[in-house]
């Protein structure tokens, strides 16, 4: 067992940090936070640089490397730019699904223009505003219709990111509505720029962190798409999305672990700096334990992490019970961490130039988003459990 | 134009404790990187090959974990990578470094070698001027601009007080660069992914043309004692309007090598 990266694992965790270190300065940071502005042209340069298509096969335009590096890309874009680096890594949220469902003929077209970053950002669409952590017990109310050679679309998709701006949407609808289980009777499709297309409403919810990217819910109403923009197998979609999650949870993971490192790395400074009662608040003995822990803490969220890449690495496929761990505690931890930040900074933490308080905003997110860690724990309380009938 | 440029791997000492052990830093946790003076070489030996076509191959001394240095070359695009490594090698001074650049420097073709103008390490800023006299190559330092010319190259060198100077030299030449001379690209994965399919040649002390009585423990500097200057406790209190506070103020900042 080799808990080392290897060489060229090295270098890239070198590159992107060397990256991020110059092109996501604090202020850039907060400025973009301030004006709830997506991060496009980081999105641009990171995608030039290989960055965002680490993990795509290189004939389909990306560089052909792992999960392991894609965490490592993730990690070091989230320790320098919190949300804006879940800005950039979640502009591929939904790709996967194309890659391993899609046909030749729609990964030759779409995936070369994602991995440039023209046919960023890509939204998966699946929750519903009364359907969340539970699609499975009634039909979506999301329906496609076949109608010759078209599905009509019409129902509501809610809190999905980028879809205000996104060129991709991967959208998961009831195509049977008779089906049982329901979920049997869900599909896959993608949709190409429908921004420009009749039918297709979206509006933005205003939120409490990760301002860089907006959540929004979509109508469709009566909305057109072509039927060979199915993605896998009519009423298969639901695995397709499962199957996806269960991969794009370890990049959340890895989301979680760059964003606690960003904020512990200011804490240990301001620790080493502060001064209270004639001393540096290090040698408090509740500062030093609690930044102890804070370390602890991600180094343990970091293995999680890193053995979910390896094992999806090595077997091409990752147990579900292996990524949801490796989420909610890599989500769970940076909201920990965030928290003992905001302490060790005193009243400093709640002002906003210090960058502490949008950290502590940005982690809170990652505990919700593709399934809470109830659901989380859920998955792995099935896998010891089984079902206890 | 083929061109050679020599890189260095150095512990990166900036925010760090340094810590002395014997005459030599404490490497043991230090992050390295590739001196930043090489960076800014590579890059230019890479933008001159892009524009004028030819190679570039990186040179480095040490053992395999320099390969880093190499490997960051091939990543910003160079094509051919040698690190000389041998035991007899350690301990060597600038001159003694040069000796072994040079020796295997000759055996390769050349137009131009471009070294960094210092290492932020020893900081002797003499290794490369060595190498051009050991080489009897044309020579100029603290480059900060290039052009070549029919056989020609054109440098602009940074002198003190903000002057410049521009140096025509024949090729083949050598020539040291100064930061700022260009802004190094980021690596890219695709640089990454390409570097890791190249070979890196290996040769030892027997392979190259050096004088093994001339280098390592036998180089003509010997390092007597490294230590840390105390810290001498100075304040100074800046008097006037805060118009005049704010000119002192940046004054001394400035002298005290400040960047603004
Ligand atoms: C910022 C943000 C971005 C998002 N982006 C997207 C996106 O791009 N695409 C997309 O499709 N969705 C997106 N979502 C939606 C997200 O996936 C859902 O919010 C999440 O799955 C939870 O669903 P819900 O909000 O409906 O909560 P509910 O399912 O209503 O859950 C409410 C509470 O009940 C708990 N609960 C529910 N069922 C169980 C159970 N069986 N056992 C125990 N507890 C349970 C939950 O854990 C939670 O605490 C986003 C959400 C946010 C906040």
């Amino acid at each position: 067992m080799d808990f080392e990266f290897n060489n060229e694992q090295r270098d890239i965790q070198k590159a992107v940090r060397e990256f991020a270190e110059a092109e996501m300065s604090r202020e850039y940071m907060l400025e973009l936070d301030r004006t709830s502005t997506y991060p496009a042209d980081l999105l641009k340069k990171a995608c030039d640089l290989g960055f965002l298509c680490i993990d795509i096969p290189e004939k389909y335009g990306g560089v052909g490397y792992g999960l392991t590096e894609k965490a490592i890309v993730f990690e070091e874009l989230c320790r320098m730019g919190a949300g804006v680096g879940m800005s950039l890594g979640g502009s591929c949220f939904g790709l996967k699904v194309l890659l391993n469902s899609g046909t030749e003929e729609q990964k030759n077209r779409i995936l070369p223009r994602a991995c440039s970053g023209e046919g960023l950002p890509f939204s998966g669409a699946f929750t519903e505003p009364d359907k969340g952590t539970d699609i499975v017990t009634f039909p979506l109310g999301t329906t496609a219709v076949r109608k010759g050679g078209k599905y009509i679309i019409n129902g509501t998709k809610t809190f999905i990111t980028h879809a205000d701006i996104s060129k991709y949407v991967i959208l998961l609808c009831q195509t049977d509505t008779n089906a049982k289980p329901s979920y049997k009777g869900q599909t896959t499709f993608i949709l190409e720029n429908p921004l420009d297309k009749p039918g297709y409403t979206v509006s933005s919810f205003e939120k409490m962190g990760w301002q860089t990217s907006h959540t929004t819910q979509i109508s469709f109403s009566d909305f057109e798409l072509p039927a060979e923009n199915i993605v896998g197998k009519e009423n298969q979609g639901f695995y397709n999305v499962m199957s996806f999650l269960t991969e794009f949870r370890i990049e959340t993971a890895a989301a979680g672990v760059g964003m606690a490192q960003g904020v512990y790395e200011k804490a240990v400074n301001y620790a080493k700096t502060r001064e209270a009662f004639g001393q540096k608040i290090g040698k408090f003995q509740s500062i030093s334990h609690k930044i102890a822990d804070m370390a602890t803490k991600i180094e343990t969220a970091r293995l999680l992490l890193y053995k979910a890449a390896a094992i999806f690495d090595t077997k091409h496929d990752v147990p579900p019970h292996i990524s949801s761990m490796a989420k909610w505690y890599g989500a769970r931890m940076a909201v920990e961490v965030a928290d003992d930040a905001m302490e060790i900074f005193g009243g400093h933490g709640y002002i906003i130039e210090n960058d502490v308080a949008r950290f502590y905003r940005d982690t809170r997110m990652l505990e919700l988003v593709e399934g809470t860690r109830e659901a989380q724990k859920n998955t792995i309380a099935a896998s010891i459990l089984g079902r206890l009938d | 134009m083929d061109i050679i440029v020599c890189v260095k791997r150095v512990p990166d000492t900036n925010e760090a404790d340094i810590q002395i052990s014997g005459n030599f830093i404490n490497t043991k946790g230090l992050p390295f990187d590739v001196n930043e003076w090489d960076k800014y070489a590579v890059e230019e030996a890479v933008r001159l090959k892009e524009k004028y076509g030819g190679t570039v191959t990186a040179i480095t001394i040490g053992d395999s974990e320099s390969d880093d240095a190499l490997r960051r070359a091939f990543a910003t695009g160079a094509d051919a990578a040698v690190r000389v490594s041998d035991d007899i090698f350690n301990g060597s001074d600038a001159v003694a470094s040069a000796k072994i650049l040079a020796g295997a420097i000759s055996d390769i073709k050349h137009d131009l070698v471009l070294f960094g103008a210092q290492a932020s390490d020893d900081g002797y800023g003499a290794t490369g001027q060595a190498a051009a006299a050991i080489l009897g190559l044309p020579y100029a330092s603290l480059v900060i601009k290039l052009e070549a010319d029919n056989g020609k190259i054109r440098a602009t060198r940074e002198l003190e007080a903000g002057m410049n100077e521009v140096v025509e030299l024949p090729l083949p030449a050598l020539l040291t660069i100064q930061s700022g001379i260009n802004e190094p690209r980021y690596i890219s994965i695709m640089g990454i992914r390409k570097a890791s399919s190249k070979e890196i040649k290996v040769l030892s002390a027997g392979e190259i043309s050096v004088n093994t009585a001339e280098i390592g423990n036998n180089s003509g500097t010997k390092t007597e004692k490294l230590f840390l200057p105390p810290v001498l406790k100075q304040t100074e209190f800046l008097t006037g309007s805060v118009d005049e506070i704010a000119v002192k103020l940046a004054q001394i900042l400035k002298d005290k090598g400040g960047t603004f």
